[in-house]
């Protein structure tokens, strides 16, 4: 008996999750007739595969494309390189200052981000940055707190003994990390890269603020200018919201045994 | 390693030491650490300091830039409706928000963390929105909300109740606002989930032998044992709160008539509208000293409602906690 209401609160409220994605995927079907009907259809009679086609068509939404992928692809590699020598820095060495610094990287969580947006604005603006790719990429390139603290964690729990190893058979502390860490790393090395890649992905504020023209735009600020366009539907808006949905949730399912490993150890060690 | 094993104990002991030596050794780790510390002062630091110095400022974008003293924060607090009413609508949403998140949150991963067959199906469908982008929760929501065709008026309809137009509405807006965001919980729900998955199983059984029914449980055992990831995500939820941007600017707007217009959107319009950075970064920074405050306030609390788990088993092991006004000897 308990059980069945366990079962039966578990389904309607996964349904109450799910229906807003639901009904986006079925609008961006709809042909425009269906689209303002009360009530009305949750399935539409013919399902429009050509409304994505002609949706992607009404903005340069294939620039917007090249754009993110250019920003997500080149910031992942800035931070899995650069938090991976950061966080082999704090793990494996005893320095003056250390646990003071490591204190400041956990703080520097806490400042909200629109606190430093302004000066990091007027900075970018200083260099010529502002409404190219640059703010949203090299400021990755120099690690962020949390993934510096995730990747510390996990170098935390390798044993000493196989640096050591290394060490006596004659390697630098860079081969060290190169050679013997980083192979073992690869599971928090995805979880950084998943997070890193939906984070830039999905980003708007960035790109609101650094990027002023059409040419630059990434795939969300596209969509976000999208809405109150003259002639853009409802379902143009929801197609291309399903499809630049598509990445993350793709990566969600592919790395999901990570994801929800690595976001779990956050908040009991945190 | 057929070498080591050669040596007497007291010579590897000797290599180990030397070892330690070289770890400590030189300008070695700062140069692991230099990106790090690079961009801290580039890129958190020097801002950090920099909108401190031009919240003192009267600082156009384009034009002169008067020193003002603490004008700017004078302005804010004695000449500024929207500062006080966008600082309003902030609370209001941090007080509908905050708790609901938690609730929400972990209601979920309690129900997940019954032995059902399929969970981690379900868990995928609680998660899945909290992986779209903002821009599309944004797109979504403002259609399933809209008055005249959106879903959830249709399916009150159902129930013969007549829906608001939700996001001009003035006294639904913000609610609507609420849920919407309660929608992307998913990172939190896997917190308290890992949380409740990691209090050991005797607990409830002593529990039970007891006589503790369910809900004692709950109180007794479930409650005390989660309370450190309460804090974190009381504290998440917070800042959450006084970020929110995003939904202000794509379903809203900030309206109807304010009715949503958050303290981050009142802060992004007097830069990114009307150019007034220096008086933006004075909202900023009174805004850093709010979540700053609370943030300590919480912390301060939870040392009469956190329970760590690791005081009692290992503290003897950990340097304990200097009494109150004592020392640590």
């Amino acid at each position: 008996m308990k059980k069945t209401l366990s079962y039966l609160a578990l389904i309607l409220l996964s349904l109450l999750f799910i229906a807003p994605l639901f009904w986006a995927i079925t609008t961006a079907l709809k042909s425009p007739q269906e689209l303002y009907l009360f009530p009305p259809k949750w399935i539409p009679s013919v399902f429009r595969f050509s409304n994505f086609a002609d949706a992607w068509n009404i903005q340069p939404f294939n620039l917007f494309l090249k754009n993110t992928l250019i920003v997500t692809l080149l910031s992942t590699l800035g931070q899995l390189v650069s938090c991976t020598l950061v966080a082999y820095g704090f793990a494996r060495f005893e320095f003056k200052g250390r646990n003071l610094l490591f204190l400041i990287v956990l703080a520097t969580m806490m400042i909200p981000w629109e606190v430093t947006m302004i000066p990091q604005y007027m900075e970018f603006n200083y260099l010529g940055w502002i409404n190219t790719l640059k703010p949203l990429i090299v400021p990755s390139w120099f690690g962020s707190a949390y993934f510096i603290f995730l990747l510390r964690q996990f170098i935390m729990t390798l044993p000493r003994e196989l640096d050591e190893a290394a060490t006596i058979d004659g390697a630098g502390k860079l081969t060290v990390l190169m050679r013997v860490i980083v192979p073992l790393m690869g599971p928090s090395l995805i979880l950084v890269a998943v997070f890193q890649m939906m984070n830039c992905w999905n980003d708007y504020l960035g790109p609101l603020i650094f990027l002023n023209d059409q040419t630059k735009y990434t795939l969300t600020l596209g969509l976000s200018q999208f809405k109150g366009m003259y002639g853009v539907d409802m379902q143009s808006i929801m197609a291309i919201t399903c499809l630049i949905s598509i990445p993350p949730l793709a990566i969600f399912f592919f790395a999901q045994r990570y994801i929800v490993g690595g976001i779990a150890s956050t908040g009991i060690k945190g | 390693m057929a070498q080591t094993y050669l040596h007497p104990a007291r010579e590897q002991s000797a290599a180990l030491k030397a070892l330690k030596k070289r770890r400590r050794g030189g300008a070695a780790p700062y140069l692991f650490i230099f990106p790090w510390i690079f961009g801290f002062l580039v890129f958190t630091l020097g801002p950090l300091l920099f909108s401190l110095v031009i919240s003192f400022f009267d600082w156009p974008i384009v034009g002169k830039v008067t020193f003002i003293g603490l004008g700017n924060y004078v302005e804010m607090f004695t000449d500024d409706p929207l500062f006080w009413k966008s600082l309003m609508v902030t609370l209001k949403f941090a007080v509908l928000f905050v708790p609901l998140n938690i609730i929400v949150a972990l209601g979920l991963a309690m129900l997940l963390n019954q032995k059902v067959r399929g969970s981690a199906i379900f868990r995928t469908a609680f998660y899945l929105p909290s992986v779209i982008s903002g821009v599309a929760l944004a797109m979504i929501w403002s259609w399933v909300y809209s008055g005249d065709y959106g879903i959830l008026n249709y399916f009150l309809s159902i129930f013969g109740i007549q829906g608001p137009d939700w996001l001009n509405d003035t006294k639904w807006s913000l609610v609507a606002m609420v849920v919407a965001s309660l929608w992307g919980q998913g990172s939190m729900m896997l917190i308290f989930l890992a949380g409740l998955k990691g209090i050991p199983k005797d607990l409830y059984e002593s529990a039970s032998i007891d006589g503790a029914g369910k809900l004692r449980q709950f109180v007794s055992v479930t409650v005390p044992m989660i309370t450190p990831t309460i804090l974190f995500n009381l504290i998440t939820s917070i800042i959450a709160a006084f970020q929110q941007l995003t939904l202000a600017l794509l379903l809203t707007g900030g309206g109807p008539m304010k009715a949503t217009y958050f303290y981050a959107m009142y802060m992004y319009e007097n830069a990114f509208k009307y150019f007034k950075m220096g008086y933006s970064a004075a909202n900023a920074w009174f805004m850093f000293l709010i979540v700053l405050t609370l943030t300590f306030l919480v912390f301060k609390s939870s040392e009469a409602w956190v329970f760590y788990e690791g005081e009692m088993k290992r503290g003897p092991q950990k340097k304990p906690k200097p009494a109150k006004g004592g020392r640590v000897g």
